[in-house]
């Protein structure tokens, strides 16, 4: 197949065409909106569902009613938008059907500004509305990713009756990058177990709902929750690995903050520093086992983010203080250059490091005395 | 092998457009590139740029600090980029917006009368392709030829009829990076 060049938000739209999206719910807002954009023409012309709605929270809730019915449904916003969408994502994971949802962040927090941005790391993994539940949160580093995640997406989701949450920052939305698109899957009316599409009559009544009165019945989805969730730990964990086998030090670093970092670690190689790279693919579930290994026998870990060091806290938890885990982040929109993520890991191979302070603090003390 | 180019201008000059032609001419060839654009507000008529990035590899970063390469093709853009660009890299400089010389003598300015040239083919929209035509003549990585391919390849059908003009700017534009004219 030939490679074209795409911008990431129209591949993933495209993609998710692909993928036999058969119905799409959103709301504008840059810099995702060329998602919506190329599906308000691409959806009518396979004559599949776009609905602009008239707000986010219309957008999740459409999102929800079609989920219900065992379709591929999908949205798609920015950190603001997703913010408003919160409340009916926790709706859908009480619900357990599956979605999908493309976060294509922005700096924050508030109305913040348009420039790249991974502040909703922790929002994402952590699940962001109420209640006990997990996503599944992908995130893309390059266009062919956005294409190929956005395409497992909907496997992931309906394979585990979830949320499943793409996120990248700005700029793989906004990058163009030569990428082969899948082959188009046809539209697939799965008559799923759970769904509630019409059939009364023809088989038992079903009720899809996210309220259990009896807390000893919500307890049991909230076990269910947790049971499902093992297995996606246990199946799903996904990354890609660079310069690894023989090095000494480790960046981690999902995103562009991972493709930056890739920039750097090549240099420093060229200098005979032995640094690899960990790049997560899945941030949720995240990559423990790897990270855990690794801290078994390398010096150090460097954790770059484009936030204040919301992944970090992940792999501090994997790394348990055997080995000094520090961090480097840029905030606010602001994409960190090649220059700075190496200039990080010529202080951490050459300085002496602590096991007891904490990296955000010794960051920020970094990062306020050089201003 | 990996090439970073920045091209900058007034929004409406063809700066985007420009480093498309050049992603495609790469990606047509077998290589890895991206494109990002700057996509603030400026796109509406202040200074817009995109940055191109040519590899043989995966590509790391797709942004720059001090690119090897640059077209400015405005005033404000010269100023920013040859401050930027990295010692021994080259400049392309629209000297039909710009009315000073080049302050540093550790890089290689090119100024090229893009918007003369263009008005001389008979369409000043072409002046961007006069600029990536100058720019080719400081990448090797990429031929006249190459562009002219993926101009053909990729521009929609609609506009085919644009080709042969493209084709001149691009030619013009190499050609007049050949003989460095003085600015001012």
């Amino acid at each position: 197949m030939t490679r074209e060049l795409w911008k990431g938000n129209e591949a993933i739209a495209e993609a998710s065409v692909r993928a036999g999206l058969e119905a799409y719910f959103g709301y504008p807002i840059t810099p995702q909106t060329e998602v919506l954009e190329y599906l308000s023409r691409r959806m009518p012309e396979l004559g599949r569902t776009f609905v602009q709605a008239e707000s986010e929270l219309g957008a999740i809730n459409m999102v929800y009613g079609a989920a219900c019915t065992g379709v591929r449904v999908m949205s798609s916003s920015s950190s603001p938008g997703v913010s408003l969408m919160m409340e009916g994502i926790s709706y859908i994971a009480g619900t357990e059907i599956p979605a999908v949802l493309i976060n294509v962040m922005r700096g924050g927090p508030g109305l913040g500004n348009i420039a790249p941005s991974q502040g909703d790391y922790n929002q994402a993994v952590r699940g962001g509305g109420h209640g006990d539940y997990q996503p599944i949160v992908l995130a893309p580093a390059s266009v062919q990713e956005a294409i190929d995640l956005t395409v497992l997406s909907f496997d992931l989701a309906e394979r585990y009756r979830s949320i499943c949450m793409v996120i990248l920052d700005g700029s793989v939305g906004q990058m163009m990058e030569p990428a082969q698109m899948p082959e188009m899957q046809p539209v697939q009316r799965k008559d799923w177990e759970w769904a509630t599409n019409a059939k009364m009559g023809k088989r038992e009544r079903r009720v899809l709902t996210s309220i259990y009165l009896d807390p000893i019945q919500e307890e049991k989805l909230n076990l269910r929750l947790i049971q499902r969730w093992k297995q996606i730990q246990a199946n799903e964990v996904r990354y890609k690995e660079y310069f690894l086998d023989d090095a000494e030090f480790v960046i981690v670093g999902f995103g562009t903050a991972g493709r930056v970092a890739l920039s750097a670690v090549r240099t420093a190689r060229q200098r005979g520093i032995k640094v690899g790279l960990l790049r997560p693919i899945t941030v949720s579930p995240f990559p423990h086992e790897v990270i855990d290994q690794l801290a078994g026998r390398v010096e150090a870990f460097l954790v770059t983010e484009m936030n204040s060091g919301q992944m970090l806290e992940d792999v501090r938890l994997a790394v348990k203080g055997r080995v000094p885990v520090e961090f480097y982040g840029r905030m606010g929109g602001v994409v960190p250059f090649t220059e700075e993520i190496l200039h990080e890991i010529e202080r951490i191979t050459t300085s002496k490091l602590s096991l007891d302070e904490n990296p955000r603090d010794a960051w920020f003390e970094r990062m306020m005395s050089s201003r | 092998m990996q090439k970073e180019i920045i091209i900058a201008g007034f929004g409406g000059q063809g700066v985007l457009f420009g480093g498309q032609v050049v992603a495609y001419a790469a990606m047509d060839t077998g290589k890895e590139v991206t494109w990002i654009p700057s996509y603030g507000p400026e796109m509406r008529g202040g200074t817009a740029n995109c940055t191109v990035v040519i590899a043989d590899d995966e590509i790391g970063s797709p942004l720059v600090k001090n690119p090897p390469l640059a077209i400015a093709l405005n005033l404000p853009s010269f100023d920013k980029y040859e401050e930027v660009l990295a010692p021994g890299g080259t400049l392309v400089v629209n000297k039909s917006m710009v009315d000073r010389d080049a302050k540093r003598d550790d890089i290689h300015v090119i100024f090229v009368p893009c918007n003369e040239i263009a008005e001389e083919i008979g369409d000043k929209r072409l002046m961007n392709m006069v600029a990536v035509g100058a720019l080719l003549s400081a990448l090797p990585e990429i031929s006249l030829k190459d562009v002219e391919k993926a101009l053909e390849g990729h521009l929609p059908a609609r506009h085919k009829h644009l080709l042969p003009k493209n084709y001149e700017a691009l030619k013009r534009g190499f050609e007049a990076a050949g003989e460095p004219v003085a600015a001012g």
